[in-house]
């Protein structure tokens, strides 16, 4: 059976989804998905990633899935510096379990995407969950969208400030069979509230893994929202992963992707500023070996006048591992007086290794400021020769270098267990140099 | 300690030293002056062992070893020590950091123990004093947009750090204001001893009025034309260069 056919038979057997309106983007999402299947290279955004031959291995996706059994031996394992003081949410194969969550924070409110739209919150979900497909129309996200099960809601209530982080691990159980997660959570920060929110994807077992992630997050005026995510699953593993945030009043928002590891890694990571004055920074680091293919696809879409944005891609390629970066910015008509500054800077460590950065500037409005540059070249000889000179032996003066060049995106993780922690990676991959 | 002979090197098909002979002893401080471009800081750079050079022939001798065949981080740890004419900008490495692990790291060459975190913090208070460098520079990126006088005096602080046997110097004065100049003069007296010797690359008298060379050696086109006192840098200063391009080029054409 292909691919398609057996998504189809499983969408079949989906429960009866309420109440209607979740129905409804579920039933749209599906016809999508199985009008445009998985994405091939020669659609545009999916160029230079190749994940329609990865389904060829046949990946299950039982509709009914039995509880599996991820305990406490496992969660020891896979747990973040720092969880005894945040809020653990854990999704098993995409669908949030209850039982491995501790929720901490009492003005954090985590519930079923069904339970969310059946109660006080139906407008929220209503307004925004999907709002994402309007920027991704490709078969691999409508997947996510048609499959929602075990999704949540977060709420963060108005003028609270979290000061527990969340962190939101992605178990992917293929211990047994070719597993595919789909998790799927919608997070909403109220006026003038923060939320610190880390993401984590995890595989079990050595079978055939697929996650195909989507957060949608809304911001409202005065809110902030520092969002990371770390990505070192194993190297058989792939990931597809969306990050949508929405300003929909005048706030703050702030999101760092640090890549390691797998084998094909797609992160989408948006930001619409739906409201003037808005401030959004993306930042990314990634550090590859092996034959890691990572592929960053970003887009600020400006709608408003007077937003600042500040976006800076770092990559460290090595072996025959692969990185992309797609930076989109757009300036909508009326939306004058918009900075917004994007750069990519990449070191190539040997033959093998690869980068494709390319910015795509849409500027509909014409009193902005924009600026965008990228860079692909080798390590610094002048500089390698300099530490070298001052008796610092080669491997170290180059550890030394691609750390400093690190450093920048590092710092801008604002959690200090988890700086330290991405810091901690970064200095065991210099090691294997 | 460092013997020079014969040294040909180069870059490509590009010959820049053409045949140097040197000898430098401890204690003694030499002056190599030279028109732009006549292989100043190549020969400084072959020196401390940068790789985009190709000696082609000759060889260099640093207290009985063959330098040459060393990597640049063993020439330091030998007591090598080159301040660099244009020091490199290094993002995210802050000087103080990157200081110890140099430092450390050397010694290590040595076979000396790592100094510890007090240790380190009071050699390098000492040598700050003597540098007149203050901590908020220190704890900045190496070199990242330092002006061209703290980038220069940044060198001779490392020096002083790292206290080498022989210090190669690449003008290092210019871009220095006249208070700079003498206290990186003052820096260089200070490690100048019996034991040490310094090669002081520079286009200026005025530099040699502090560090006062035993030796003064002009370059030009690859070869050391002529040696004297440090009256010929007086000399050199009053008639600039001309007079020994003539000399060589007569003697060429002959
Ligand atoms: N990397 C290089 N590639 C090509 N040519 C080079 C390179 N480095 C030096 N040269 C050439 O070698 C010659 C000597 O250069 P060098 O820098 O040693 O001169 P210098 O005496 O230090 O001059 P200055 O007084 O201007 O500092 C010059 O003609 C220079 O252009
Ligand atoms: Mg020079």
């Amino acid at each position: 059976m292909d691919t398609i056919s057996y998504f189809k038979e499983q969408l079949n057997q989906l429960p009866q989804t309420q109440p209607a309106a979740l129905a409804r983007i579920r039933q749209e999402a599906a016809d999508a998905f199985v009008q445009q299947g998985i994405p091939a290279t020669r659609h545009e955004e999916w160029k230079y990633t190749r994940i329609s031959s990865l389904f060829n291995k046949g990946f299950e996706w039982p509709v009914n899935q039995s509880a599996t059994a991820v305990g406490e031996d496992q969660m020891q394992a896979l747990r973040l510096p720092g969880s005894e003081k945040a809020n653990e949410l854990v999704f098993v194969n995409g669908r949030f379990s209850k039982e491995l969550s501790v929720i901490r924070s009492k003005d954090l409110t985590v519930l079923s995407l069904e339970e969310a739209a059946a109660g006080e919150f139906e407008p929220l979900i209503a307004a925004h969950l999907g709002h994402s497909s309007d920027y991704l129309k490709d078969g691999i996200h409508a997947m996510n969208t048609a499959f929602m099960q075990g999704a949540v809601f977060v709420h963060v209530a108005k003028n609270k400030i979290i000061a527990e982080p969340v962190y939101a691990y992605h178990i992917t159980d293929a211990r047994a069979a070719n597993s595919l997660s789909l998790p799927r959570s919608l997070v909403y920060i109220s006026q003038a509230a923060e939320l610190h929110w880390v993401e984590t994807f995890h595989t079990l077992g050595m079978q055939e893994s697929f996650t195909n992630q989507v957060v949608e997050m809304v911001a409202e005026k005065d809110a902030r929202l520092f969002y990371y995510k770390i990505q070192h699953d194993a190297p058989h593993t792939n990931l597809v992963s969306t990050t949508h945030i929405r300003q929909i009043g005048q706030c703050y928002t702030y999101a760092v992707t640090i890549s390691l590891d797998g084998h094909i890694v797609r992160n989408n990571t948006h930001v619409v500023m739906e409201a003037e004055h808005g401030e959004a920074h993306l930042y990314g680091l990634y550090f590859l070996n092996g034959n890691t293919h990572v592929d960053n696809h970003t887009i600020v879409d400006n709608a408003k006048p007077h937003c600042y944005s500040n976006e800076l891609y770092k990559g460290v390629v090595g072996d025959s591992a692969t990185g992309v970066f797609n930076g989109k910015i757009f300036v909508r008509q009326d939306a004058q007086k918009i900075n917004a500054y994007q750069s990519n800077k990449n070191i190539i460590l040997s033959d093998a290794a690869s980068v494709n950065t390319k910015p795509q500037l849409e500027i509909f409005a014409d009193d902005v400021k924009c600026s965008h540059g990228c860079t692909i070249g080798r390590l610094d000889e002048e500089g390698l020769f300099y530490l070298q000179s001052r008796g610092i032996p080669a491997k170290l003066a180059q550890s030394l270098l691609l750390h400093g060049f690190t450093s920048d995106i590092l710092e801008k993780i604002k959690l200090d267990v988890i700086r330290d922690y991405a810091d901690q990676l970064i200095s065991q991959r210099l090691e294997l140099l | 300690m460092l013997k020079i002979q014969n040294l040909h090197a180069g870059i490509e098909e590009k010959k820049i030293l053409k045949g140097i002979n040197l000898e430098v002893k401890p204690g003694e401080v030499h002056a190599i002056m030279g028109p732009n471009g006549s292989g100043k800081s190549t020969l400084a750079s072959v020196l401390a062992g940068r790789e985009n050079f190709e000696v082609t022939d000759g060889s260099v001798e640093f207290y009985g070893k063959d330098l040459l065949e060393l990597a640049p981080e063993e020439r330091a740890g030998e007591g090598l020590f080159l301040a660099f004419q244009y020091p490199v900008e290094i993002p995210g490495l802050t000087t103080t950091n990157f200081i110890k692990t140099a430092v450390n790291e050397v010694r290590k060459y040595r076979g000396q123990d790592a100094l510890d975190a007090v240790g380190f913090l009071k050699l390098m208070k000492e040598k700050m004093g003597l540098m007149n460098i203050d901590q908020s520079l220190l704890s900045r990126p190496l070199n990242e947009g330092f002006s061209g006088g703290e980038k220069k005096r940044n060198e001779i602080f490392q020096m002083a750090m790292l206290e080498p046997r022989l210090a190669i110097l690449d003008e290092t004065d210019s871009g220095l204001d006249i208070d700079a100049i003498r206290i990186v003069s003052n820096g260089v007296n200070k490690i100048r001893g019996k034991d040490n010797a310094v090669l002081v690359i520079t286009h200026y008298q005025r530099l040699l009025d502090y560090i006062v060379p035993d030796f003064v050696h002009v370059l030009y086109k690859g070869r050391i034309v002529k040696s004297g006192t440090k009256e010929l840098a007086l000399e050199l200063e009053e008639r600039g260069y001309d007079f020994i391009k003539n000399e060589v080029n007569i003697g060429e054409e002959a």
